[in-house]
């Protein structure tokens, strides 16, 4: 798992953020678009990418689109 | 392992009640969160509009229900040996709502009458302990009735839509039954709860205090959902369980004609398809009309969607009820010459 593709996967979930937007250091929580409906989209990518169930708390916990990274890859 | 076989026992029918009131979650305003506007909220969980009132109880709807099923079955009400009402909203705390609804269906004193406190996975449950009775002839006629309608305090969120619901099954010799998987994981219990007005935390003035969560306000006397431990648990348990029930009674789970989930939201539903790889012409949904309907849903969406198709041939159904508890349940079985009593609308 690359941390290249896994930002252009988060940043797929967006429709209104300019993909320029996202990088490792990204705080998503603070997005305009963020939302709990985001949240759902971005746990449906981790399963359906990586096969992996994500929790609330993996994502309350993660700051940035790095940390998420780092989360879906201590499951794996 | 929680998995049970009944045979001997089929379903005569099913029909459901619903509030005649419609409401749009398309409504103007941002009246559904602070957090997401109504087109994302109708886009992600698929609920454009819902039955909705402040009047009618679960057992009011299950009662029209049950009415219009018993009289389309043309059954006579003194052959009803049992009744199971499956809901999480009571008509009082004390006593079962079951025991309420016998007498108001003018069933005999001689029968067998539950409640059963589940939702999602409630129908499921509910129908496993319904065919469980029929095991050795005595009982010959069973009422399922399951949904959830007005709450103990009003409570209108966008995900949720009111139903009653009942499904009649009936003692045949031979009959190849029902085939079951159940789960459970507790550890979840505060994934979707009412923090308050049971016997852990009494009612008191705090009760009515509200909170901000996902962008809407609730008091603890109204059901509070973490969404996306609720939707990690859905795509990960509802494809699980269905595989798992195969597996055990060794049938290739794609050969059935007809697959029935909980209408939970639709990207949970779409991706559990998915997962499933099913074909989605064989799996009908009611969410967008009425949005969750909790115990409800499984029937519900065979009332307002199969109702045509499948009473008169031989139909092989795979349904899966997930959710609150946490608790799940997968439930195999075929139909054949039944009858789906036309939605019975609430007013």
């Amino acid at each position: 798992m690359e941390l290249k593709e896994f930002i252009e996967n988060f940043a797929s979930q967006f429709e209104d953020t300019d993909a320029s937007v996202f990088n490792p250091a990204t705080r998503f929580h603070d997005l305009d678009e963020w939302s709990s409906l985001t949240a759902l989209s971005v746990i449906a990518m981790v399963d359906e990418e990586y096969d992996v169930t994500l929790k609330g708390d993996d994502i309350r916990k993660a700051e940035t689109i790095e940390d998420l990274f780092k989360a879906v890859q201590s499951k794996m | 392992m929680a998995f049970l076989e009944f045979r001997n026992v089929r379903v005569a029918g099913f029909s459901a009640g619903v509030p005649a009131t419609i409401v749009s979650n398309l409504r103007g305003g941002g009246v559904i969160s602070q957090d997401y506007s109504e087109e994302d909220f109708v886009k992600t969980t698929g609920v454009l509009e819902r039955r909705y009132d402040e009047t009618h109880t679960t057992s009011d709807l299950c009662y029209d229900a049950a009415e219009r099923l018993i009289s389309d079955l043309e059954w006579e009400k003194s052959e009803i040996d049992a009744l199971i009402f499956v809901s999480q909203y009571a008509d009082y705390i004390v006593p079962a709502t079951a025991c309420i609804l016998q007498n108001r269906l003018h069933l005999s004193t001689e029968c067998y009458a539950i409640d059963i406190p589940l939702g999602c996975s409630g129908w499921v449950y509910g129908l496993s302990s319904a065919v469980s009775l029929f095991q050795n002839g005595h009982i010959r006629k069973a009422l399922l009735l399951c949904g959830d309608a007005k709450r103990r305090v009003p409570f209108n969120d966008p995900l949720f839509g009111h139903a009653g619901t009942a499904t009649a099954l009936e003692y045949q010799e031979g009959a190849e039954g029902f085939r079951f998987h159940f789960g459970t994981d507790g550890s979840g219990y505060d994934a979707i709860m009412i923090p308050d007005g049971g016997a852990r935390n009494q009612i008191t003035l705090e009760s009515f205090k509200e909170e901000v969560i996902d962008g809407r306000r609730y008091n603890r006397l109204q059901t509070r959902m973490k969404g996306m431990d609720v939707f990690a648990f859905g795509i990960s348990t509802a494809p699980k369980s269905v595989r798992k029930l195969a597996e055990h009674f060794g049938f290739d789970y794609q050969t059935a004609d007809y697959y029935v989930f909980h209408q939970a939201n639709m990207k949970m539903n779409n991706l559990i398809v998915k997962k499933l790889k099913l074909d989605e012409a064989k799996v009908p949904s009611c969410m967008y009309r009425f949005g969750n309907t909790s115990s409800a849903s499984i029937p519900l969406t065979i009332v307002t969607q199969l109702k045509g198709k499948v009473e008169e041939r031989s139909t092989k159904f795979v349904c899966c009820g997930f959710g609150v508890g946490l608790s799940w349940g997968t439930v195999a079985f075929a139909t054949d010459h039944i009858v789906i009593s036309d939605l019975v609308e609430c007013k």
